[in-house]
């Protein structure tokens, strides 16, 4: 009777993962699907699953038109960099709230969290301006300073909950036998993070190379990444469903290539905690 | 050389006043074993004298110099943790090699230490193993061999027999009392197990509420408890403690050890009721039940006829009945006024 049961809500839980699984992929696939249509077919008012002509004549378009690998490099750059930029900082910031708390540590860390509760719009013009002024409009260097700043939030929060992990008495045991804060951070505290680290940096390349509003905003032709490369298939003349397609797939491959690769480190990071 | 000196040293965390003002000598090759309830501040103290927490005021000497402010690593003393710290990325070799990589050993002195060290704690066939490979025994070997490679002037132990089963716990403890003979350097050892301090120390310091009650040899303290707090926490079982209120020559309690109590099913000073009788083969603890009194416990041989519900006499050896007063001060006994 047991059996029967557990068998039930396994079947439950199957279904209804693929379900919600599904739901999630769907406008994936039909913006993978789009993009090997005609743009006839993209907007046609019965559109069809997978009977049409297929075509990659979108793709041969979108390269053609547009330098498309030089927006990939900007998305390389600005999401690697700062993320690398990011850890710089939020490591020592994790530690110190993690191991060297004081009564204001949680308030803290609080207030850093409550900046992502705040509309990117309401910070537009003092940033605009001061990029303006600092000559970072349009440049690699502009937008991996603005998305350090965006996603360091969230760095410091998953290193901060991942240095928690850690028991503090390996530190210390560093510390009695002659570790300097250095040595306790380079030889011990990254080595034994090192999963819940990567997932950090993993996580939030993925988000600074999904990051749209503020690429839009800052960059123009030299340091536009790919999604801005997407929103240029967006114009006044109208939407052209399927290059734009083509467009985003070419975007997001490159980064669902990663997660694909990674998922088991990030699985891994996710899950960290069995140091003890 | 490893003598300490703590003078005046306390501790408080915000309004709470952890280890209150404290004196204490540890002398140079001593084996002294703190020991307390939990919440005592004994683990607070041991973490003061490493170093790793800082000291509300006084002053702690190590070989008569002032390391009040001295940084762990600069004290020359080694400690091993409860949860043995090891460091999981690491093989056993280069945890034990950690603490002379950082104080720049040349690389064919660090081998032959671990050698040394993986002889005396026979960990030769672990050397390359890391420690999520390990048993609770073995870990606590390395981080023993850990603290041993570093020649530390004193060695602090912070409860690091907790994790492990009973009977690795005893072979254990026979293993760091060994090692102390051989390496006659100095230990502080926390643990809240009276049965470890007793069989361990050459002086134990037995702390209560932030400060330390009594220090003294494991017999001094069984046999000379300075008050009741002492008496109840050295020895297992626990003392019986009878309240006496209308006594009138200063006394409010009598304390008696199990093992001091005779117990007889035809004479004896208190009449009772057995109930949960406990056969440890070699002795046995039985549980009896004094109208007035309360449950008294009474250590006998392993081949005590008595069984639940037995009606039975209980009598104490005269002159091993400690009487205390109210404050719970142990007052002379009768024999010596």
């Amino acid at each position: 009777m047991a059996i029967t049961s557990s068998h039930k809500s396994k079947l439950i839980y199957t279904v209804l993962a693929w379900t919600i699984s599904g739901l999630i992929f769907f406008p994936i696939l039909w913006t993978l699907l789009t993009s090997f249509k005609t743009e006839a077919e993209a907007i046609s008012a019965s559109p069809s699953l997978f009977m049409f002509d297929w075509t990659l004549e979108n793709y041969r378009d979108v390269l053609e038109r547009s330098p498309y690998f030089t927006h990939f490099w900007n998305s390389v750059v600005i999401s690697i960099g700062s993320s690398l930029l990011g850890l710089l900082i939020a490591i020592p910031a994790a530690w110190s709230m993690a191991f060297v708390q004081t009564k204001r540590t949680k308030n803290l860390l609080m207030w850093m969290l409550s900046t992502k509760m705040l509309p990117p719009v309401g910070v537009l013009i003092p940033i605009y301006l001061l990029f303006r002024d600092f000559g970072l409009l349009d440049t690699k260097l502009g937008l991996v300073i603005v998305m350090t700043l965006i996603n360091l939030p969230i760095m410091v929060w998953m290193l901060y909950t991942y240095f928690r992990e850690i028991p503090s008495e390996i530190l210390e045991a560093s510390r009695m036998d002659g570790a300097t804060i250095i040595e306790e951070v380079f030889h011990v505290l990254l080595p034994i993070a090192l999963p819940g680290i990567a997932s950090t940096l993993l996580l939030n390349v993925i988000l600074a190379w999904n990051e749209a509003f503020w690429t839009l905003i800052l960059t123009a032709a030299n340091a536009a990444p790919l999604t801005a490369f997407i929103a240029s298939y967006s114009s006044p003349e109208g939407l052209f469903y399927a290059k734009l397609s083509a467009a985003s797939a070419m975007a997001i491959v490159p980064i669902l290539i990663l997660g694909w690769f990674s998922q088991k480190q990030l699985v891994r990071g996710l899950s960290f905690g069995a140091v003890k | 050389m490893g003598s300490i000196t703590l003078k005046q040293v306390t501790k408080s965390f915000g309004d709470v006043n952890v280890i209150k003002p404290l004196d204490l000598d540890i002398k140079d090759g001593e084996f002294i074993v703190f020991v307390g309830p939990s919440g005592c501040g004994k683990s607070t103290l041991l973490r003061m004298i490493a170093g790793l927490e800082d000291t509300t005021s006084g002053n702690i000497e190590i070989d008569g110099q002032d390391a009040t402010d001295t940084p762990p690593a600069k004290r020359g003393l080694a400690m091993v943790f409860q949860s043995y710290a090891l460091y999981p990325h690491m093989t056993v070799r280069n945890n034990i090699a950690f603490p002379l990589k950082r104080a720049k050993v040349a690389p064919a002195e660090i081998e032959q230490k671990i050698a040394s060290a993986a002889k005396i704690l026979n960990l030769g066939d672990y050397l390359d193993r890391k420690p999520g490979q390990l048993s609770g025994g073995q870990r606590q070997r390395v981080a023993i061999g850990r603290a041993i490679v570093r020649q530390p002037s004193a060695f602090l132990f912070d409860e690091p027999l907790s994790n492990l089963d009973a009977s690795l716990r005893v072979n254990m403890r026979l293993e760091i009392s060994e090692l102390h003979k051989s390496l006659a350097t100095t230990m502080i050892y926390v643990t809240h197990d009276q049965v470890e301090a007793m069989t361990m120390a050459d002086r134990i310091a037995v702390f209560n509420a932030g400060v330390i009650e009594q220090v003294g040899t494991p017999l001094e303290l069984y046999q000379n408890p300075v008050n009741r707090f002492v008496a109840g926490f050295i020895g297992s079982p626990k003392m019986n403690f009878i309240d006496i209120p209308t006594a009138n020559d200063g006394a409010h309690s009598i304390g008696v050890r199990p093992e001091h109590i005779k117990i007889s099913n035809d004479e004896g000073m208190w009449a009772g009721n057995v109930g949960v009788v406990e056969h440890l083969g070699s002795e046995t603890f039985l549980h009896v039940h004094v109208e007035k009194i309360g449950t008294l416990t009474v250590k006998s041989d392993g081949d005590c006829p008595f069984t639940y519900g037995d009606k039975v006499f209980l009598s104490a050896a005269q002159n091993k009945i400690l009487r205390f007063d109210k404050t719970g001060l142990t007052l002379p006994s009768l024999t010596e006024i």
